[in-house]
């Protein structure tokens, strides 16, 4: 397949005018149509296809160079030179030892791009593809956005993360549309895996320590070694803002390191401008559904290795629905810089003595970080199993045991359809189709999850995990239901204070972006006007008469992590102090034991998916974030309750008993 | 005046070397008589031995005479399409007078879309009555008469002092527009006239504006729009005399009036040369030469104006500054003259100075590069100023301006310079591999006495083949260094046919001149595009100084405007984005144009809000109740 772009003489750029696709005015956004590019796959020749003719467009101001050569541009960087000095000194050992332990870090670190690898892995991943997903569809038109700007300027590809095959499937992808194949930030886990780990690395992938705190020189290797690649336009390179696969199918809050790295360049002048290109990558059905629930619960994860690998063959038995990915807009740097940071902050030193970056710097990482996340969420594709998952999981927590008859689902389910989309949800509900046969179909798919009503931890979680890829659709509104729900009376001004607090307690779980407490709020209100559920004057805030259904609905949706919070909490209560270690056993089963006496305090206990230690550990960053509990020497404990501003956040938490 | 530079015999190079020398002498082919008789007696005493050459002028009072009213210099040099659709040169000023330049067109064309059948002539004559009648503070003028300093307020001379050349002031006059215009012109004739004139303009609270040579770029002329008061612009042209040299020290004493083609001139009359030669020299005066920090071309040898000077006098509201003496170097605290030097006539008028003076070359010798890419050229020149064996010129274009230079080339008479060119093009592109579309050309100046000059050369050379550079004939390095005096008038053929444009400059150190290069061209096209300029602008640059820490770029951006409203504002627009690239990037302000008050509004963040109060309070005690009013700098 390939894609055909007019290079027009001015080189179309990215439109800046259309990034914050979150603009809450801006909801009725149109996107792009999807093709299956399964579809060639089955009707010609898997071979012929991997060992098809491959000249992708590259970067104009590109000069060629080999993997070897770029090895050697990073050793004899300025920047390294300077670092390497700088260490020899401090450990007192000749700079020719410390460069050769830059070598060394360079030589694990870097990829090995090999067309022939890719070669192979677009052989076989077309028979895996083939037989585990019935379509991957793909949206042609962000392709040739892609392809525009790798052509323009450095790109980088920032995918969802919530599969092992994400960046498999990224470089499939661009392999068959004929673009730049990318490099890839791995986690070093991957190493561990012989053959595959060797294998990975041919195929443009370069591994990572997971964490490498102090160690300044392999900070500098890895930073120059990506900067490098980069600037000279070597291949688009590519990393998960999130930093990991995402257990439960919510967005994680960014990590800045390496968004930090490759915005430098610009900020220095080193390159005109950087694309940024967020791109979603929704699964029908996961292939790691069972398994991350069970991390969840605490079964420990298996060691990556290519002996597990094959284990997991089994997997390949499977239907998996189908894949949607959405090359999103790309977004300049250099428009998300303007008015924002003032870049001659690095004229007074020169650019290749490693500074540490300012706070304005790192401000406006941190909110590009956010805004390119919720431009994933964006466009991530909802099938209609979402929704059914919303509406089991509530069925399950009001403990209908009995199960639910197909056309009452089918009914709660169109409703929660209608309601998405007006929240600007990509839904893929198919129109055409009686919703009855939509939903029975989406149940089949997902057999091993139907049973919900029986509570099995798994089975919730999972679904659970299910219910969250629509989070990002309702968070806002659900945080404005709560805020009415626990507020003391209907004025504006105290349901805005309720919502802000919620808002803030709960930005480490889902994605908020940072100081944007009146744009969040504002959204809301004009969501939940505009669908008739509330009417807003000068000070008040009224719901309407058939406003109570949704109100319902989205106070449900946050009600579960409101309880889970609130076990922490209480669980932090009746703690004298632990280690950070222990934290997650210990309120498990503290958990476990309320769950099964079926009680808290005065309420019952009602949400199994509290088990999730994914919530554990944001409720528990939340907390030391507000300053509630206090990080002491490792131990972890609240801080004396009575000091007052502090206390607040625990009170206020204890309402919703 | 052609020449054929493959010669190489010594006296072929003699004569070249000699023609290099009446590129200054000989841009003129007679000076303008007329002026006697305007001379007061009184200043005409003190050097009446080296005016004997005051009768060749260059600049007469009435500018008019030889200098076009809208447009770049003089009136009978121009460049315009003729009958036959030929790009021609006109008059008898320039090696390129009278010349024929085939591919000027296509070029035009291709770059801009430029058409010859869309035209847009400028007004014809200065319409007198568009110009608003003179303010004129009577008192002053009543005791101005009584002084006998000649002075005017005829509209054609006022209007000829209320503009320097940017692009917006050259195109308002294009159109005829006219803005306010001083109130009244005074020509002193010496450093006493200004003395009396600048005692009265205090006494009658009058706003005094210098006038030098008129060649600003920073809208330093402009009369500010919210002066009331009466504005009278002090013509320095006819303090234009050298007043003694000093052979022993090797120092001249100038007025401040002098224009640099004239000072070469008349020195090179004596044997010697300032080597002071800015882009503008035919034009601009030593005043103004002093007044904004100006730089030549030739500063490797002989220094910018601050290396040059030793010693300068300027008359303020407070009285005449000057140092008691003329010693080489002082440790008095710090120099006054960084006071007067840049201050773009907001403290006083300069009125003569005392300049370091050189024998003339023995030998000069042009010379050019042509390197693969601009990245290997500049690394050369990088490697050039490392070794600190810059000669007296070296200046880096980029593939575009070399493009522009090849288009320049006038007609060659002999089918075998054609085929030599043909030749010289094929080895480079074909056999040596250069991308005709990447390759750049350095063009160099070598001064100095004949071994070492051919010493000197060889030592660049050799380093410029480390970088890919191939030597590239005497003949693309002359062009180039002629094209810096005709480029001015290219600009008025665009702006004929829609195309308008204009260059400025800055400074940066070394490691981020490509960086600069490559992100203020890529921003210039973007803004471009986006305020709705409907064709590719042309946006390019050179390297036009090297320093021990650094480089001058000088940036080249012009644009078919066709379909834009309002042209001159998305100029203006372009310009300030790529301004603001270039000081994000680490580049400066500007590197000898001076900020007049096109940009003032980045004064503070470039030298600090404490720096400017202590300019502020500078120009607070020397002038405290503003009358050097133009509001430049601060």
């Amino acid at each position: 397949m390939h894609i055909k772009v007019k290079l027009a003489y001015f080189e179309n750029e990215n439109d800046n005018s259309s990034f914050f696709p979150h603009s809450w005015l801006n909801y009725k956004k149109k996107r792009d149509d999807f093709e299956d590019m399964l579809e060639e796959r089955r009707n010609s020749s898997d071979l012929r296809y991997a060992l098809k003719c491959y000249t992708p467009v590259l970067y104009k101001g590109l000069t060629p160079c080999k993997v070897s050569e770029l090895k050697q541009m990073v050793l004899q960087s300025d920047q390294l030179g300077y670092v390497i000095t700088q260490v020899s000194k401090e450990k007192g050992v000749t700079s020719d030892e410390v460069t050769g332990e830059a070598a060394a870090i360079l030589e694990e670190m870097a990829q090995r791009l090999q067309l022939s690898t890719v070669r192979f892995f677009a052989f076989t991943l077309s028979k895996v593809f083939k037989t585990l997903f019935r379509s991957i569809c793909i949206n042609e038109e962000g392709l040739q956005r892609l392809q525009q700007a790798i052509h323009n300027h450095p790109v980088v590809l920032l995918p969802s993360h919530r599969s092992y095959m994400d960046f498999l499937l990224m470089s499939y992808i661009l392999y068959t549309y004929d673009l730049a194949l990318p490099v890839i930030a791995a986690g070093m886990d991957f190493m561990g895996m012989k053959v595959v780990g060797e294998m990975l690395r041919m195929s443009g992938a370069f591994f990572i320590r997971r964490s490498f705190g102090g160690d300044k020189l392999y900070w500098a290797v890895f930073s120059e070694y990506v900067k490098i690649m980069l600037k000279n336009g070597y291949a688009p390179v590519e990393f998960f803002l999130e930093g990991t696969r995402s257990r439960t199918a919510k967005s994680l809050t960014p990590k800045l390191g390496l968004l930090n790295i490759v915005m430098d360049p610009f900020l220095k002048g080193e390159v005109f401008d950087i694309s940024l290109v967020p791109v979603s990558i929704s699964y029908e059905r996961t292939l790691e559904e069972a398994l991350y629930a069970r991390e969840l619960l605490g079964v420990p994860k298996p060691k990556e290795s290519t002996s597990g690998l094959f284990k997991a063959r089994k997997i390949l038995s499977e239907d998996y629905g189908s894949i949607h990915v959405y090359f999103g807009q790309p977004v300049s740097v250099r428009s998300l810089a303007e008015s924002r940071v003032n870049r001659s902050q690095f004229n007074l030193i020169p650019r290749h003595i490693p500074t540490r970056p300012s706070e304005e710097i790192l401000s406006f990482v941190n909110d590009s970080a956010y805004r390119l996340v919720r431009a994933q969420e964006e466009n991530m594709v909802l099938k209609p199993w979402v929704l059914l998952a919303f509406v089991l999981l509530q069925k399950q927590a009001a403990e209908e045991k009995q199960g639910t008859a197909l056309d009452e689902l089918t009914e709660q389910a169109v409703w929660l359809r209608d309601l998405s989309r007006q929240y600007g949800a990509f839904l893929h509900w198919p129109d055409h189709i009686p919703p009855s046969e939509v939903v029975s179909s989406s149940l089949s798919l997902h057999r091993g999850l139907v049973r919900i009503s029986e509570g099995r931890a798994v089975v919730i979680l999972s679904c659970a995990s299910y219910r969250n890829q629509a989070l990002n659709v309702f968070i806002r509104p659900a945080l404005l239901a709560s805020a009415i729900h626990t507020a003391a009376s209907n004025r504006k001004q105290e349901i805005y204070n309720s919502f802000s607090f919620l808002r803030n307690m709960f930005s480490n779980e889902f994605i908020l972006c940072p100081g944007a407490t009146v744009q969040d709020f504002e959204e809301a209100c004009y969501l939940l006007v505009k669908t008739g559920t509330l009417q807003i004057n000068q000070q008040e805030v009224l719901i309407t008469e058939r406003g109570h259904r949704t109100l319902a609905f989205l106070t449900s949706v946050l009600d579960p992590f409101l309880q889970g919070y609130q076990v922490v909490c209480r669980f932090l209560c009746e703690q004298d102090g632990l280690t950070e270690k222990q934290f997650i056993p210990a309120v498990r089963k503290f958990i476990i034991k309320h769950l099964l006496t079926g009680s808290l305090l005065k309420c019952r206990l009602r949400y199994t998916e509290v088990l999730s230690s994914d919530l554990q550990k944001n409720a528990l960053a939340a907390l030391i974030r507000l300053g509630a509990v206090q990080k002491i020497k490792g131990y972890v404990g609240f801080t004396h309750l009575h000091v007052h501003n502090k206390v607040e956040t625990t009170k206020l938490l204890f309402i919703y008993f | 005046m052609a020449s054929n530079s493959s010669g190489s015999d010594s006296s072929d190079r003699q004569r070249i070397a000699q023609q290099r020398l009446s590129v200054i002498a000989g841009h003129l082919q007679r000076p303008v008589e007329g002026n006697s008789g305007i001379l007061a007696a009184e200043c005409k005493a003190q050097g009446d031995k080296l005016d004997v050459s005051s009768e060749r002028r260059t600049v007469p009072r009435r500018r008019q005479e030889i200098m076009k009213w809208n447009g770049w210099g003089y009136s009978d040099s121009k460049f315009l399409y003729n009958k036959k659709g030929q790009a021609e040169f006109t008059g008898k000023r320039y090696r390129l007078s009278g010349m024929i330049i085939p591919g000027l067109r296509e070029w035009m064309e291709s770059t801009f879309s430029a058409n010859l059948q869309h035209k847009t002539p400028a007004a014809p004559i200065l319409n007198s009555s568009a110009v608003q009648p003179p303010t004129l503070n009577e008192a002053f003028l009543k005791e101005l008469k009584s002084t006998g300093i000649p002075f005017s307020h005829d509209a054609e001379d006022r209007v000829f002092r209320s503009h320097g050349h940017c692009l917006h002031e050259i195109f308002a006059l294009r159109e005829g527009k006219i803005g306010r215009v001083p109130d009244l012109v005074v020509w002193p004739n010496c450093h006493n006239d200004v003395v009396k004139i600048v005692e009265l303009a205090c006494k009658h609270n009058v706003c005094l504006i210098p006038y030098g040579g008129g060649t600003s770029v920073s809208s330093a002329l402009e009369c500010p729009p919210e002066e009331t008061r009466s504005i009278v612009s002090l013509d320095t042209s006819q303090m234009n005399r050298i007043l003694w040299i000093d052979e022993k020290n090797l120092t001249a004493h100038v007025e401040a009036g002098i224009v640099g083609q004239d000072l070469e001139r008349l020195l090179n009359e004596s044997g010697y040369c300032t080597g002071h030669e800015p882009d503008s020299m035919e034009f601009s005066s030593l005043g103004g030469w002093v007044a904004t920090r100006a730089s030549g071309m030739k500063k490797n040898i002989y220094g910018n104006i601050e290396d040059l000077v030793v010693h300068i006098k300027m008359v303020t509201p407070r009285g005449v500054i000057e140092k008691s003496c003329q010693g080489p170097r002082m440790s008095t605290g710090p120099d006054v003259h960084h006071f007067i030097m840049g201050s773009e006539g907001t403290l006083g008028v300069v009125t003569e100075v005392t300049m370091k003076i050189r024998p003339m070359p023995e030998y000069q010798k042009y010379g050019s590069v042509v390197f693969p890419n601009f990245e290997m050229g500049v690394a050369c020149l990088r490697e050039v100023a490392r070794q600190r064996c810059a000669p007296a010129s070296i200046r880096l274009m980029d593939n575009e301006q070399f493009k522009f230079g090849h288009a320049l080339k006038p007609q060659v008479s002999s089918i075998f310079t054609s085929f030599l060119d043909g030749l010289k093009k094929f080895y480079i592109t074909k056999f040596k591999g250069f991308d005709p579309n990447r390759l750049c050309v350095a063009t160099l100046l070598f001064e100095g006495d004949r071994e070492k000059v051919l010493q000197h050369e060889k030592q660049v050379y050799d380093i410029a083949a480390k970088f890919g550079g191939l030597a590239a004939g005497e003949d693309n390095g002359q062009r180039g260094y002629m094209l810096t005096f005709v480029i001015a008038y290219l600009r008025d053929l665009g702006m004929d046919y829609y195309v308008i444009g204009e260059s400025f400059e800055t400074s940066m150190p070394w490691d981020r001149v490509l960086d600069i290069c490559r992100n203020v061209k890529a921003r210039i096209v973007r803004e471009c595009k986006d305020k709705g300029v409907q064709f590719p602008p042309l946006s390019t640059c050179r390297v036009t100084q090297t320093y021990d820490a650094g480089a001058c770029v000088y940036f080249y951006f012009a644009f078919n405007y066709r379909g834009l409203s309002d042209p001159v504002h998305v100029y203006e627009q372009v310009e300030h984005a790529a301004r603001e690239e270039i000081l994000a990037n680490g580049g400066s302000l500007s590197h000898h144009h001076g900020v007049g008050k096109l940009r003032k509004e980045w004064m503070r963040e470039s030298i600090s809000s404490v720096g400017m109060g202590m300019l502020k309070s500078v120009k607070d005690y020397v002038d405290p109740n503003n009358i050097f009013g133009n509001r430049n700098l601060l």
